[in-house]
């Protein structure tokens, strides 16, 4: 039955019709894409907002995410996370041919990339899991005061950061951790640090060329190194060691800065991790032929979608927590 | 949307490519200089973009910008929004364009406040 083009114009959001010229599969990947995204806008734009409250103090990038692979001791600051993001984008890039290869209907190509997508994808969430293995551990320590600031220790003559672990003397005691059925009230409590607060302030006192790094940026953006009379004095003030990070708090500064390292990259690599699964299971469907049963590939491009969307929320997040 | 019609101009018909494979592969060159400039730019951090323009440094500016191209080139290019029609394009954006810029807005002025209120106007952070 023709229809007029008046007609078809009346028709078009009737039902039964494509109105914005995509299925409706796609369609609801885009709505499941956007509301995603102003979720982890929701989450960025709160990271600043703590950031920017205390940008005199937050901890500086470069000088946590310092490690990588095999590569024990050195001094590699945002390398790792920039061959991250490269293997992130590579995985973007072998999705989209997965999706081109679809539409030329070519099973063996789709399999392929498809399957260098998901060890990309793989690799990311291995290598997301390291830097918060690195994180979490801690490198050099440091000591807590009572109203939550962090005192790290410099060499006085070359300025270079010192590890608790080499000034700390060694006092035997026989204070270990509490279990439950020898803690006080029978409680039981968290490990107890490598190091205890008066190993680490005596090893302080009798090592000469330590200072303290306070928290606190100057006008060049650089910690702000106390000399030994004023480290002397805000040592007094330590209330605890702090070696790692975890959610209550941690060696690299603000109590913020592991809360929302930990929850925006933990958000982001379930992500991942969940679209890594997605694609393993259309890889799957692919070999056995669903998708040239049914005679499009439209499902790999909406996963391709999915996986792009994670793509982008890492560029972003790369961006404001580790390049900005 | 028709398969295989793709389109394969970028930069706004500056560059035009033989076949979507290699629209790919040319965008992904481009994302990858870009980030190789970001990546160098935030090692090296040349004096001269340290400068402040509108309270941030020059340099996170460029690294901002940087990211809403790549944004737009995967978006655009990866995920074939390029091609889809305008409306569908608009449906996208404009949602994201209007409200994420409007979040920032707020949050960054509440956060100014508060980092003033702190700084100047209570010690708070001595001990």
């Amino acid at each position: 039955m023709e229809l007029t083009a008046a007609e078809k114009e009346a028709n078009l959001w009737a039902g039964g019709q494509r109105p914005l010229k995509a299925s409706y599969g796609k369609l609801m990947m885009w709505f499941f894409i956007v509301s995603d995204a102003l979720t982890f806008s929701g989450f960025l734009v709160s990271y600043g907002f703590s950031r920017f409250k205390n940008i005199d103090s937050w901890p500086i990038a470069d000088e946590v995410f310092t490690h990588f692979p095999f590569l024990h001791g050195v001094d590699a600051p945002m390398y790792y996370v920039a061959l991250m993001t490269f293997i992130l984008i590579f995985s973007s890039v072998t999705m989209v041919l997965a999706v081109d290869a679809g539409h030329h209907m070519n099973k063996s190509k789709v399999t392929f990339y498809m399957l260098l997508t998901i060890i990309g994808g793989a690799v990311f969430v291995g290598s997301q899991a390291w830097e918060w293995k690195n994180f979490i551990k801690g490198e050099y320590g440091a000591l807590e005061t009572k109203g939550g600031q962090i005192l790290q220790f410099v060499n006085a003559d070359t300025g270079k950061r010192v590890a608790i672990a080499d000034f700390a003397v060694s006092i035997p005691t026989e204070r270990s951790t509490h279990k439950g059925s020898n803690g006080i009230w029978y409680e039981s409590e968290g490990s107890l640090t490598t190091y205890s607060l008066a190993e680490v302030v005596e090893g302080f006192e009798s090592t000469e060329n330590l200072v303290i790094r306070s928290e606190k940026l100057d006008e060049k953006g650089q910690k702000i190194v106390l000399s030994r009379d004023d480290s002397l004095d805000k040592i007094e003030n330590a209330v605890g060691v702090v070696e790692g990070a975890n959610l209550i708090h941690n060696e690299y500064g603000n109590r913020l800065f592991a809360d929302f390292f930990f929850f925006i990259t933990g958000f982001h690599g379930f992500h991942v991790f969940s679209g890594v699964i997605i694609n393993m299971i259309i890889f799957f469907n692919v070999i056995v032929g669903t998708y040239e049963k049914r005679g499009h590939y439209e499902m790999v491009e909406k996963v391709g979608l999915y996986w792009h969307f994670v793509d982008l929320v890492w560029v972003f997040v790369f961006t404001f927590f580790y390049l900005v | 949307m028709a398969e295989g019609t793709h389109k394969l101009a970028i930069f706004r018909g500056a560059l035009k490519f033989k076949s979507n494979v290699q629209k790919i592969w040319g965008v992904l060159i481009f994302l990858s200089i870009v980030t190789t400039v970001e990546v160098a730019l935030g090692i090296i951090k040349p004096d001269f973009l340290m400068n402040y323009f509108l309270s941030m440094k020059l340099l996170n500016w460029i690294f901002i910008i940087l990211t809403l191209v790549k944004a737009y080139y995967i978006a655009w290019d990866f995920m074939h929004v390029r091609d889809e029609t305008g409306s569908l394009q608009g449906a996208i954006v404009l949602p994201l364009i209007i409200l994420i810029p409007y979040l920032i807005f707020i949050l960054i002025l509440e956060a100014d406040y508060i980092f003033e209120v702190m700084n100047s106007g209570f010690v708070s952070w001595n001990f």
